[in-house]
């Protein structure tokens, strides 16, 4: 019988610890067929945030760091500088990429390190049990913004793809989600195209995931997905925000 | 480069690592410590190797770790303050058993302090540092070669034992300019192969680079098993130097820069005909315990000198526990002990008596 599906090489067989309706393992399944893809899984270091993600380094079947919270650009800096043939991405959520590790995100998106980063921005901080983060919507209740959070006081989300796309390094910026097939299919290929923009050499890329949190937003999977199309993506518009030019 | 050559502290520690085989730096600019930078920033490139001003010591350190998990030999410098930020990268580079090189220029602190040398990192450097059960090698040497001889050897050090290492330097050591010979220093032969580094899993199963262990069962026997491989550090590591403690009725310890003038303290001693000796800890994790116990057997009293208002003093007293006296006397802030106050010191406690 021909086989029609199956598990990606780069993905391990092995159960996860994600919550039910979480969207982690739809983004780690697509990254892993696009390792497959592209042939480069025994060249691949990833590299694990402090975050839900923190064990991801178990989930995938390709060499894995762990990094301290926000550093994961940093040490894949350190990796690609130090054996510039490897394929090395980060995977950061939006505390680990936009609060405490904006200043490494920027950097090595201003030094276009050929690298690439998956963020996972779910508005929320979930493994620590669901605090604002810093792309909390303005009036979206978390549990230190119990009143819901309220720009005068705790400022307004952080917009990465738009404040990185101003980056001369950055090569390939785009945001995706998972909400539906079509969005998925569309995902893929902007991890795709985030990858090759590594292999080509061509500078830094980014693929921002607006991903859901049934548990910490208290919705069902059904109503996390609808309130990623109805607000999230209204404040973080889905597309791609640099295109990497032509070469030739 | 062979030979006798002059050169600044500083910049010799940088050439000195490139002779190591190092060939990556990361690091940040701060004062009294920019020449290592701004030498590696030239001399990288010509031996084909990495050099890259990080945006902070925070994000420099981490991308230390990362080319120590891709198996490079990796260093970066810093001072003080830039020190303290870099503690994050150090506990989880000994969390998951990185070798790398770090090298302390100190200058005076708390807080920003001040930008001439000083010894008040010694408990940041010995006692820890960062968060978490760990211990790093310390060397503190006292003369430019000393700086580079164990900055060769750290790489080597490191290596073997899958532990970040440390060089405790000092503004006047990084600054001063002696002769020294640069012998090239290929990596110990007997080294074992990096094999749990992060390169690819090609035809081997993936590696795993991490310090989290989420069962506290599995942490703690992580644990045991790094406080297996302290002890043989520990055990295996010390060093240090005496100078005339056969017959000292007083034993002058100090380390590093301070050592140096202890000793001109040492010889104005001997000349008035006070049986002073010298005792000098190189290796400061680990302390000279025993050494420094036996070396001081025969002697009355025992004067600690330090950049620091006391911090090597206390291992010291637990060398030596109440069996003689410990004196001490230490500048701060950047200011050093002059050979005419130690003297004075020593006079002082002779003539006081036991």
């Amino acid at each position: 019988m021909q086989k029609v599906f199956g598990r990606p090489e780069a993905l391990a067989d092995v159960p996860t610890h994600y919550c039910p309706g979480c969207t982690h393992g739809i983004i780690h399944r697509l990254i892993a067929e696009v390792i497959d893809e592209l042939g480069v899984r025994e060249r691949t270091v990833g590299i694990s945030p402090v975050g839900c993600a923190v064990l991801a380094y178990d989930y995938f079947n390709c060499d894995f760091v762990e990094a301290s919270h926000g550093r994961a650009p940093a040490v894949a800096t350190g990796i690609k500088r130090a054996s510039p043939n490897s394929v090395v991405f980060t995977y950061q959520g939006d505390g680990d990429l936009a609060s405490i590790g904006a200043g490494e995100i920027v950097h090595a998106a201003s030094r276009g390190e050929r690298i690439t980063v998956i963020f996972v921005n779910n508005a929320i901080y979930g493994m620590t049990g669901g605090q604002m983060a810093p792309t909390t919507l303005p009036g979206q209740k978390t549990t230190t913004s119990p009143r819901g959070r309220d720009p005068e006081v705790a400022g307004h989300p952080i917009r990465v793809c738009e404040l990185l796309s101003s980056l001369s390094g950055a090569a390939y910026i785009a945001r995706v989600s998972v909400t539906s097939p079509a969005n998925v299919a569309k995902a893929r290929r902007a991890v795709k195209k985030a990858f090759e923009t590594q292999l080509e050499g061509r500078g830094f890329s980014l693929v921002e995931f607006l991903s859901t949190c049934p548990t910490n937003w208290g919705m069902t999977p059904v109503e996390a997905l609808k309130w990623v199309d109805d607000k999230m993506a209204v404040y973080y518009p889905l597309g791609e925000y640099t295109r990497v030019p032509e070469v030739g | 480069m062979a030979g006798k050559v002059l050169m600044k502290g500083n910049e010799a520690v940088a050439e000195a690592a490139i002779m190591a085989g190092c060939r990556c730096f990361f690091g940040y600019p701060i004062t009294p410590q920019n020449e290592i930078p701004e030498y590696m920033s030239r001399r990288m490139p010509e031996v084909g190797g990495v050099f890259l001003q990080a945006e902070s010591e925070v994000a420099g350190s981490n991308m230390v770790y990362g080319a120590a998990c891709a198996g490079a030999r990796v260093m970066t410098t810093s001072s003080s303050p830039g020190i303290s930020l870099m503690q994050e990268a150090i506990s989880y580079m000994a969390g998951a058993e990185l070798p790398c090189v770090v090298v302390n220029i100190v200058r005076g602190g708390p807080g920003l302090g001040g930008i001439q040398g000083a010894q008040s990192d010694y408990f940041q450097a010995t006692k820890g540092g960062g968060h978490g059960d760990y211990h790093l090698l310390v060397f503190g040497p006292s003369t430019v070669q000393e700086l580079v001889d164990l900055t060769m050897e750290a790489f080597d050090l490191a290596d073997m034992y899958r532990n970040p290492v440390m060089i405790l330097g000092d503004a006047i050591l990084g600054q001063m300019m002696e002769p020294v010979e640069m012998r090239k220093r290929p990596p110990r032969a007997d080294l074992p192969p990096k094999t749990w580094a992060a390169t690819g899993a090609a035809g081997r199963p993936k590696n795993i680079i991490t310090s989290l262990y989420l069962d506290p069962a599995k942490l703690e026997k992580h644990n045991l098993r790094l406080a297996e491989k302290h002890r043989r550090m520990a055990a295996e590591q010390v060093r240090y130097a005496t100078h005339m403690t056969e017959d000292a009725d007083v034993v002058l310890v100090a380390y590093g820069t301070t050592a140096r003038i202890a000793r001109a303290a040492l010889d104005r001693a001997r000349e008035r005909g006070l049986r002073v000796g010298l005792f000098r800890p190189i290796s400061l994790w680990p302390f000279p315990y025993e050494a420094l116990a036996a070396a001081t057997a025969g002697a009355s009293h025992v004067l600690v000198v330090e950049m620091s208002l006391g911090q090597m003093v206390e291992d010291v007293r637990l060398a030596l526990g109440d069996t003689k006296p410990v004196h001490f006397y230490g500048r701060t802030g950047g200011m050093s002990p002059s050979p005419r106050e130690i003297l004075d010191e020593i006079v002082k406690i002779v003539e006081r008596g036991a």
